[in-house]
């Protein structure tokens, strides 16, 4: 399986079952392969590993596999595995669990998108305070597809100013220094 | 009766005609949004992905003005109201903000728009209203993943059928039609990273709402119905095939059985043609 680590310094300390269990908060042990989660979840169509395996994968200590699978970026977050599983594994956020230590490890280029949207969503609520959607979106596609990425959304966004759905300009900054604080605190965890 | 008010950052822009026709509802229904101060973003699909703690602080700065207020709080966004919901359990079972001092004691509900409208206006009220009943409509409810999943968090009664916005669309008069994809995902999450797959799984919702034998779909999440709404010309051109659903708010058909005068306007402002189901149906 291609790996793409792009790590400054050095190899990761290597992830095992106990560690997403400890940093998600799951008993991902507990699974004993019911399937229902994969067989709620509406995105299997498009995923390489389907959620079961991703646990069953956790379980055996094959993590590379799952941090670097395309799996963790086409869920949704819809949450029906989380409700439906019996054993009350929260699988939805073990995803999060598992985006995290990929983003924090290197994101394949094929799914660099969804790392890029979350991260220029952030930086837009951290100036603003609130997400003002024309700038948010235009960040993105620019950082995601460059000066034609921008172009095809484009017409979408003219069509969203002229129905009077967006704003042009921000509103001022909100939340005052709280919100600086939260994304301090949040950056010197890390 | 007063509530506290959290519309959250689609309603402040792409969703602005939800929030309008929300506000002249309840003030028709005599229900009272008292806006939460200097409110800022939940965190949405970004912050959860990225840090659990900066999640629940996000989302927990708006439960702490919530908390001075203290009267139930409405989120009509799925997104918001999911959030909102986990921070608050989050920090009832003793987790922490960061970058905020204050304690949270979350002596208050936070409900969905539908959910709050229903349960705490009630049927009778909802009914004694009505100018004009919603006759000859026949909508399929939508409600997405984020106000019902998983009811650990939403406290949702019944997951996988939620009723709030039937009950009202019955209650104005509608003929509503039932299906089994009322809580199935839009793929709002990924529309912008995975489009390809985001507008597959739209599809797929438009074509069971048509199967269900519905004239139009009534959505109460901001996402849901942007998705919905705005995605039809696109998926018509790569299928080949017609789709003109309108995708109506809950509340502007609210509005519209309430003699809103403003409903019109509203409906200026979805991408797929809204107004000459409503004009068919003497509704407009």
């Amino acid at each position: 399986m291609a790996v793409n680590k792009r790590l400054k310094g050095g190899s990761p300390a290597p992830v095992t079952r106990q560690t997403i269990e400890n940093l998600s908060g799951e008993q991902i042990s507990t699974c004993y392969q019911c399937e229902k989660c994969s067989n709620g979840c509406p995105m299997t169509f498009a995923m390489d590993i389907a959620p079961h395996q991703v646990l069953h994968a956790i379980q055996l200590g094959l993590t590379d596999e799952v941090i670097n699978s395309d799996t963790i970026w086409v869920c949704a977050s819809c949450e029906t595995c989380t409700t439906r599983c019996p054993n009350q594994i929260d699988i939805a956020h073990v995803m999060d669990t598992l985006r995290q230590l990929s983003t924090q490890r290197g994101v394949k280029a094929s799914q660099r998108k969804s790392p890029i949207f979350h991260k220029v969503f952030l930086s837009n609520v951290k100036k603003l305070g609130r997400m003002h959607e024309l700038s948010m979106v235009a960040e993105f596609a620019l950082k995601a597809g460059g000066i034609r990425g921008l172009l095809k959304q484009s017409g979408f966004g003219l069509k969203m100013l002229s129905k009077g759905k967006m704003k042009l300009i921000p509103e001022r900054f909100r939340g005052g220094k709280e919100i600086d604080n939260i994304f301090r605190e949040a950056e010197n965890k890390k | 009766m007063k509530v506290s008010y959290y519309p959250g950052c689609s309603l402040d822009g792409t969703a602005i005609e939800y929030n309008k026709s929300l506000q002249s509802t309840a003030r028709c229904l005599g229900l009272e949004l008292q806006e939460l101060p200097d409110w800022t973003c939940c965190g949405a699909s970004s912050a959860h992905v990225t840090d659990d703690k900066l999640a629940v602080s996000l989302a927990g700065r708006n439960l702490l003005i919530a908390d001075k207020m203290g009267m139930d709080l409405m989120v009509p966004c799925a997104a918001c109201f999911h959030r909102l919901k986990s921070a608050d359990k989050a920090l009832k079972a003793g987790g922490s903000l960061q970058g905020l001092e204050q304690k949270y004691q979350g002596h208050f509900k936070i409900k969905s728009g539908a959910d709050l409208i229903w349960e705490n206006i009630g049927e009778r009220a909802l009914a004694a209203k009505i100018k004009k009943p919603l006759a000859g409509l026949h909508p399929v409810c939508y409600y997405g993943c984020l106000t019902v999943r998983p009811p650990k968090i939403t406290d949702a009664p019944d997951p996988e059928n939620p009723m709030a916005m039937d009950e009202i669309m019955r209650t104005l008069g509608a003929e509503v039609k039932n299906w089994s994809f009322k809580a199935d995902c839009c793929g709002g999450n990924i529309m912008l990273t995975h489009p390809e797959l985001a507008k597959k799984m739209v599809k797929k919702l438009l074509d069971m709402a048509l199967e269900a034998g519905a004239d139009c779909i009534v959505a109460g999440c901001p996402l849901c119905q942007s998705n919905l709404d705005t995605r039809q010309r696109e998926i018509m051109d790569e299928n080949g095939q017609p789709y003109h659903i309108p995708v109506y708010y809950f509340t502007e058909l609210m509005g519209l059985a309430y003699g809103d005068p403003q409903v019109e306007n509203y409906l200026n402002k979805h991408f797929t043609e809204a107004k000459t189901l409503l004009k068919q149906k003497d509704l407009l």
